[in-house]
């Protein structure tokens, strides 16, 4: 058996008092990728969030572990500090903080041995030049202005650069053109390959360039259907309309 | 260190203060014989006697501005002021020569480190007068002049009676005839037609004794075509009492020179910082005034620029950060007095613990002034609730050829924001720092790198041990 890495169990979720995740579980060992797949507001995000730590989320009930550890008390800079990481759907951007100098703090709080000076640049040409990213990238102010595209590139960037063993992915794949895709798709499969990786998506298309282990099928809060790759195909030509009837 | 000074010192790392060593220091209070007792002992000459004595004579006439933070300003005791303070009997031009506690002081603001890397020349002002002062050589060759404004006014009588108050009346308000009745120090600048001055020159000011009184007076002129960088920082100990800062600054751009005049004033939060900054642009000639406000407890400052000959350009950028305890009444007025001039202005503001910072704008064009361009942005941040800031602009439009834009905005840190950077492992703290630096970045990219750093740092010191 792999190492479990991130494991929720029957987890409930409220925001301001509304319920929206109820009843949730779900694991995930290294080396293995997962798939979400629901409507809108079936509460995907808001179990990213949660796992990451966002503080206007409520547990109500139930569990998550991070490699066998409840993650309760931790921070949200500590969880990142620890190997989570997540590809926000919306990145927030922090106008007058130039990316490269974001990036470069936030490699040295997240990682154990972070490069320095020559070895951080040359990490950092590499990781660009995977994602064909300009240098004039690093310039720019982190997400001020960019297109949607842009920012899901800069998100994957700081995945490369961060090293997670929890990769959390929400839609990472919309606003991507089908070469911007293949580029972020590249980007994912290498850190899969030795951590944990939970891909939030409505669309086959990027499942096809990342082949995930499991595929999930959430509807109102909790995961009503598990299957392979196949479910995948299966809920985007038929909808989940089906599932409902059946669960 | 006394223990009051300890316990309010805090995070201010220029908190720290040297026996008070002096030479020649006044009993405090303020009387025309103080006046004229500092005039006699600098030897001058007796016009400079009788201007002195005219603005004491309206300042005591003058009332308190009835605007800023009227409740502060009238807990200023003049009567507790040491209005002269000398603590050196020369200005040395080597620093072996400046008495050991004043050079450890400057040695620990890294100012002869800073002189040697990068510097053009240094005025350090310690208390009343200049204790050392040096220019490069090559710039001397050139004919510019750099000095303290003493000693300008010994060397150069005849200029400086050409040009002091003309910018500035001593009757312009309050704290303009303060200065003028009791200035002490400062710098002389005059650069030369033509020469274009490369490396900034910067002038250090530093309060030492308790309830000192500064009042340093400042004349630049650039000549036609030439141009010139003046850098000003400023710092305090930490007092329990209040120390009191009244500078007067008088730029003067002649056609198609350009002056950029940049101050961080970081001074410690029981100093009243009041200062009047103009500046005279003539034809084609650039004012840039990068004003940075990080300390003091209360500040009222508004660099102007008269736009006097054609063509002529105003920048103004500022930021202000009002912490506990701080309130900081800044902005910036431009007059478009002649056609075809421009005119820009950024302001930028952080309050935070209860702090207030106020943003107090005038633009005034005449109405002879035709197609003249302006554009005015405030923006505040306001990082809790107990913080607040105002924006007071005014705007006088003579003419309907003119083009002006004006924005103002007032954020908050969201958490969106703050959530973001947390998942990039930022503490909370580290996250408001840099969210906090980001939004003074159009202010920083302005000055000289060595000050980026510091004043980036600084803030985020600021952010440190204050969320809950
Ligand atoms: N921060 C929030 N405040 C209020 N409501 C929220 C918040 N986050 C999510 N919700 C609500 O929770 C539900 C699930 O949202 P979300 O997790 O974003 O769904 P999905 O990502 O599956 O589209 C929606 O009804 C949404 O409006
Ligand atoms: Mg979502």
């Amino acid at each position: 058996m792999a190492d479990e890495i991130l494991r929720v169990e029957d987890l409930h979720v409220s925001v301001e008092g509304t319920p929206i995740l109820k009843g949730l579980s779900l694991t995930i060992h290294r080396g293995e990728i997962h798939a979400i797949m629901g409507r809108n507001g079936a509460g995907k995000s808001t179990l990213a969030n949660v796992v990451m730590g966002h503080p206007a989320y409520e547990i109500t009930s139930g569990n998550i572990f991070f490699k066998g550890e409840p993650l309760e008390d931790l921070e949200v800079f500590q969880r990142a500090r620890a190997g989570m990481f997540l590809s926000f759907q919306y990145p927030a951007a922090i106008p007058g903080v130039q990316v490269g100098t974001f990036l470069k703090k936030s490699v040295a709080s997240v990682r154990d041995d972070p490069p320095k000076g020559r070895a951080f640049r040359k990490e950092l040409t590499a990781a660009m030049d995977k994602l064909s990213m300009d240098k004039s990238f690093l310039s720019r102010y982190v997400n001020d202005g960019f297109s949607g595209g842009e920012k899901k590139r800069l998100e994957i960037l700081q995945m490369l650069l961060l090293q997670p063993h929890l990769a959390l992915l929400d839609e990472t794949d919309s606003g991507l053109d089908i070469d911007a895709l293949r580029i972020v798709a590249q980007g994912i499969n290498e850190v899969a390959a030795d951590s944990a990786c939970l891909i939030i998506t409505h669309y086959q298309r990027l499942l096809d360039l990342v082949k995930p282990h499991y595929v999930h099928a959430m509807i109102d809060g909790a995961i009503i259907r598990t299957g392979g790759p196949e479910l995948a195909l299966e809920l985007e030509d038929r909808g989940y309309d089906w599932l409902e009837v059946t669960a | 260190m006394s223990d009051d000074a300890q316990e309010i010192i805090g995070d201010y790392k220029y908190g720290f203060h040297d026996p008070e060593n002096s030479t020649i220091r006044f009993d405090k209070g303020l009387s025309e014989q103080v006046v004229r007792d500092i005039s006699e002992l600098k030897n001058e000459p007796q016009w400079m006697t009788d201007i002195r004595v005219k603005a004491y004579r309206h300042f005591v006439e003058r009332v308190m501005p009835e605007w800023g933070n009227c409740s502060l300003l009238n807990m200023i005791d003049f009567e507790n002021v040491t209005y002269f303070l000398r603590s050196s009997d020369q200005t040395e031009k080597s620093w072996d020569d400046v008495p050991d506690d004043i050079k450890n002081t400057f040695n620990r603001l890294g100012i002869p480190e800073a002189e040697q890397k990068w510097l053009g020349g240094v005025t350090a002002q310690y208390e009343s007068e200049a204790v050392y002062h040096s220019i490069r050589e090559d710039l001397e060759e050139q004919g510019v002049i750099f000095l303290d404004m003493d000693s300008g006014l010994k060397e150069y009588p005849e200029i400086v009676k050409k040009y002091f108050g003309t910018v500035i009346p001593h009757s312009d308000n309050k704290f303009s005839a303060l200065n003028t009745a009791v200035w002490s120090g400062g710098s002389f600048l005059y650069i030369p037609k033509g020469v274009h001055v490369e490396m900034p020159v910067q002038a250090y000011f530093r309060i030492n004794a308790k309830n000192m009184g500064q009042f340093e007076r400042t004349l630049i002129i650039a000549d036609e075509g030439s141009s010139v960088h003046y850098v000003e920082g400023c710092t305090a100990p930490s007092y329990s009492t209040d120390s009191l800062h009244s500078a007067v600054v008088e730029l003067i751009a002649m056609d198609g020179a350009k002056i950029r005049y940049s101050t961080v004033q970081n001074w410690s939060s029981n100093v009243y910082n009041l200062v009047t900054k103009r500046a005279v642009a003539h034809r084609n000639a650039t004012v840039e005034w990068v004003d940075g406000n990080i300390g003091s407890k209360l500040t009222m400052k508004y660099p102007s620029v008269l736009l006097k000959g054609e063509g002529a350009h105003a920048e103004v950028i500022s930021v202000a950060y009002a912490g506990k305890g701080q309130h900081q009444d800044t902005g910036a007025k431009v007059h478009h007095l002649a056609s075809n001039t421009t005119s820009n202005i950024l302001s930028k503001s952080i309050s935070k613990g209860g702090g207030r910072s106020s943003y107090r704008g005038l633009l005034q064009v005449t109405p002879k002034s035709t197609g003249c361009r302006s554009k005015v942005v405030c923006d505040a941040l306001i990082l809790d609730e107990d913080s607040r800031s105002d924006t007071y602009p005014t705007m006088e439009i003579g003419n309907s050829t003119s083009d002006l834009e004006h924005e103002a905005s007032v954020s908050k840190v969201s958490s969106d924001q703050l959530f973001y950077l947390m998942s990039r492992g930022f503490s909370e703290e580290e996250a408001m720092g840099l969210i906090v630096n980001g939004f003074f970045e159009p202010f920083t990219r302005e000055l000289p790198m060595e000050y980026a750093v510091e004043l980036n740092k600084l803030l985020e010191l600021e952010m440190e041990g204050s969320i809950g």
